[in-house]
């Protein structure tokens, strides 16, 4: 299959580790990877700061890449979660309708990786080997806006010799919430803290989650506190091998 | 061309309790600097959480109880004035009197001059977020008469001379221990030897509101629905001091908010059914009180019902905004939400705290009055799988975040730093080659975190940020720089 990667705008500048597994994993597995270089960022971040006018052309500029292809995945709940959910209300609130039904029609062909393995590619097991004792958290917009439920489990459950540790209160926010974590920051930092306490009483070396943007946060955290624990996006677990 | 009527207007400045004195941030850090509050409400909150999700569970057909619950208020708004009319016409029919309220002001005017025409100087109360949200109580004991809170919860923050922090659970705040202290300092008559243990609490209360009870002439409650149909009015509760209220005094004052009717009988079977498992996560509520305008000879023979606008019809205005007044006030979103667990209610500044809080008090007050609270939030999204009544309360945020900072640009041609940060956040992302060349730019930040790879310090605003979080290092090369040299001739 012929696949649209969309990198996501925190992925290309700061974690191209992240987007370069999601291309090696997925060419493993027998698949083509395009990269649409005119690509820049979902305005995920703008919509959600209430800049709506400076997302609109964000929108426009993002349909308008992806529109051609068929198949499209980012390695992000959140960002996925933004053009699944909000890219035609932004068109839409605009008054540009025509917009919002390309808009549409390109969310409903773009996946987050992991519903991209397990329902359109049909995988649960990538044949990755991970040597390592991981605790997995689900990030908020993957488990509530696109519902990614239990795929990222399964896929992880097939990682050869991984040890998957179960996460205490797995589901509860990170604090992370994009301009959030600047504009309520104390909030944000108490909520990190019952986060961060809960990955280190599992004992892991390695957290992941199938958002940058959350791992960032919490890893900015653990990193402060010297815990020793990591943190490593999906990806980059599904991609390794022997 | 639009024409203003003078309606609908927001709830007024000066009267009730809808406005903090701090935006949220500020008093958020005041709440997140004691210990023991924290240690409260996580234990509160879990506690709640864990019940409703098991009774939750029970049902398999809880997902289309919301929907019908959803559809139910999405409908009645859309004809919210003929459903208020019908109801005002049942309780006239039935014996009641009904008065209208546009504001605060003037619902307290209302049932002052209705008190006072009793001649009693003391009311017992029932809970109601609605005459808090007016601060009927301070409007009473201006005139003299003393409001008694007859809910365990209610009486334990009048007597702390608090203000509620939960919808439902309002002295959550409160541990067993500093009840007791509260009793022994506020409850006249109360028995020196009091422990924390909560029965004991309770016979306390119980016997210091007895008497009041017994004595009282007077009643004042809020509504939980109001049926249209019949005029019928409803209360739900757990401790049967409602149901004293509503059946002993020779007077009944109700306070509703409009968006509390509902059409029909038939409709208010799906939320009692709705409400107790999402609020306090029972089956059904211990108590449930249905009146119906004056029975001659049993009950209140006075009875009156204020409809309270204040706000709620300028919440109505907005096609999507309106979705907040489909709220039962359940609190379900309150116990799932994160950043309630850990701030408690009084940072919000308002009697509707939580996510519910954050979307509904802005709308009430307008949103310049309340700029803080859509911000109060990290739109995890657990709120909206808890809301009875699928409130998807995260969108309501955005849209209210967004229609702040309209109002904002509107208000003053001089750009914030956040707007210009956005401004050029947004014309940098438009363009691939723009957003390219940031990119580059932002290696300078590899001068720092050399060692370790993570920077630990930076100045405002990004020190809100390092301030207890690392930021990783800039990587020598983008994805699309590896992408350009790896694969560019593809």
């Amino acid at each position: 299959m012929r696949i649209a990667l969309f990198v996501t705008c925190l992925a290309d500048a700061l974690y191209p580790d992240v987007g370069k597994a999601v291309v090696r994993l997925l060419e493993r597995l027998g698949h083509e990877v395009v990269f649409p270089e005119a690509q820049t960022c979902c305005g995920q971040m703008h919509i959600n700061t209430g800049y709506q006018r400076e997302a609109l052309p964000l929108v426009r500029h993002h349909v308008e890449v992806f529109e051609p292809f068929e198949t499209i995945v980012a390695p992000s709940g959140s960002c996925v979660g933004s053009v699944r959910h909000q890219h035609a209300m932004v068109a839409r609130r605009a008054g540009d309708e025509r917009l919002a039904i390309r808009a549409q029609a390109v969310a409903e062909r773009t996946h987050e990786l992991s519903q991209l393995l397990v329902d359109v590619l049909g995988v649960d097991d990538v044949g990755a080997y991970y040597p390592h004792r991981v605790t997995y958290h689900p990030t908020c917009h993957s488990l509530r806006m696109l519902r990614v439920d239990e795929k990222p489990l399964r896929l992880l459950r097939n990682v050869r010799g991984m040890t998957l540790l179960e996460l205490p209160d797995a589901d509860q926010c990170c604090g992370f919430g994009g301009t959030f974590a600047m504009k309520n920051a104390d909030t944000s930092t108490a909520m990190l803290a019952d986060k961060m306490r809960h990955v280190v009483s599992t004992g892991a070396e390695v957290l992941t989650a199938g958002d940058s943007s959350c791992l960032m946060h919490i890893g900015g955290g653990l990193s402060r506190l010297r815990s020793g624990t990591r943190t490593v996006h999906l990806a980059e677990i599904l991609a390794a091998t022997e | 061309m639009t024409t203003f009527l003078g309606l609908p207007t927001h709830a007024p400045r000066g009267v009730g309790h809808l406005r903090g004195d701090r935006p949220f941030p500020a008093a958020a850090r005041t709440a997140l600097a004691q210990p023991q509050l924290r240690r409260n409400l996580g234990h509160a909150t879990r506690t709640i959480r864990d019940k409703r999700a098991a009774v939750v569970a029970e049902r398999d057909d809880w997902e289309e109880l919301r929907r019908a619950g959803a559809a139910i208020k999405a409908a009645t708004m859309a004809r919210l004035d003929e459903h208020l009319e019908r109801l005002e016409r049942e309780v006239w029919a039935r014996g009641g009197t009904v008065h209208w309220a546009c504001d605060a002001t003037e619902a307290n005017a209302i049932v002052t001059r209705l008190v006072a025409a009793t001649g009693v100087h003391e009311v017992v109360k029932v809970k109601s977020m609605t005459t808090q949200e007016i601060g009927l109580n301070e409007a009473l004991e201006a005139a003299g008469v003393v409001a008694q809170e007859t809910d365990l919860a209610e009486l334990i923050v009048q007597l702390g001379g608090d203000l509620p922090s939960h919808i439902l659970v309002p002295a959550i705040h409160r541990n067993r221990a500093e009840i007791r202290e509260i009793f022994l300092r506020e409850m006249p008559g109360v028995d020196p030897a009091l422990t924390d243990e909560p029965r004991g609490l309770a016979m306390a209360a119980r016997a210091f509101l007895r008497e009041r009870f017994l004595r009282a002439r007077v009643a004042i409650s809020g509504a939980n629905f109001g049926v249209a149909e019949t005029g019928g009015l409803a209360v739900v509760e757990s401790e049967g001091n409602g149901r004293m209220c509503l059946t002993l005094p020779e007077t009944l004052i109700t306070v509703m908010g409009l968006e509390k009717v509902v059409p029909t009988w038939r409709d208010l079977e799906v939320f009692l059914q709705l409400l107790p498992r999402s609020s306090t996560g029972e089956r059904m509520n211990p108590y449930t009180s249905i009146w119906t305008g004056v029975t001659p000879g049993d009950g209140p023979q006075q009875f009156h019902l204020v409809l309270l606008d204040n706000g709620r019809t300028a919440a109505l205005a907005d096609e999507i905004g309106r979705e907040a007044l489909h709220c039962i006030r359940c609190s379900a979103c309150l116990n799932v939400c994160p950043v309630y667990e850990r701030t408690g209610g009084h940072a919000y500044g308002s009697v509707y705290p939580g996510p519910i809080g954050a979307v509904l008090t802005p709308q009430l007050t307008g949103i310049e009055d309340n700029a803080s609270l859509p911000y109060a939030s990290s739109l995890c999204g657990a709120c909206f799988d808890a809301c009875p009544v699928r409130i998807d309360i995260p969108s309501l945020l955005v849209r209210l975040r967004a229609a702040h900072v309209e109002e904002r640009r509107a208000a003053s041609r001089i750009p914030t730093l956040e707007q210009l940060t956005m401004a050029a956040a947004g014309w940098t992302m438009t363009e691939p080659g723009r957003f390219a060349a940031a990119e580059k730019a932002s290696r300078v930040g590899r001068v720092l975190g050399r060692r370790t790879g993570m920077i630990g310090a930076l100045p405002p605003p990004l020190s809100a940020w390092t301030a207890s979080r690392d930021l990783p290092r800039p990587p020598a090369e983008s994805f699309r720089e590896w992408w350009a040299r790896e694969r560019g001739n593809r």
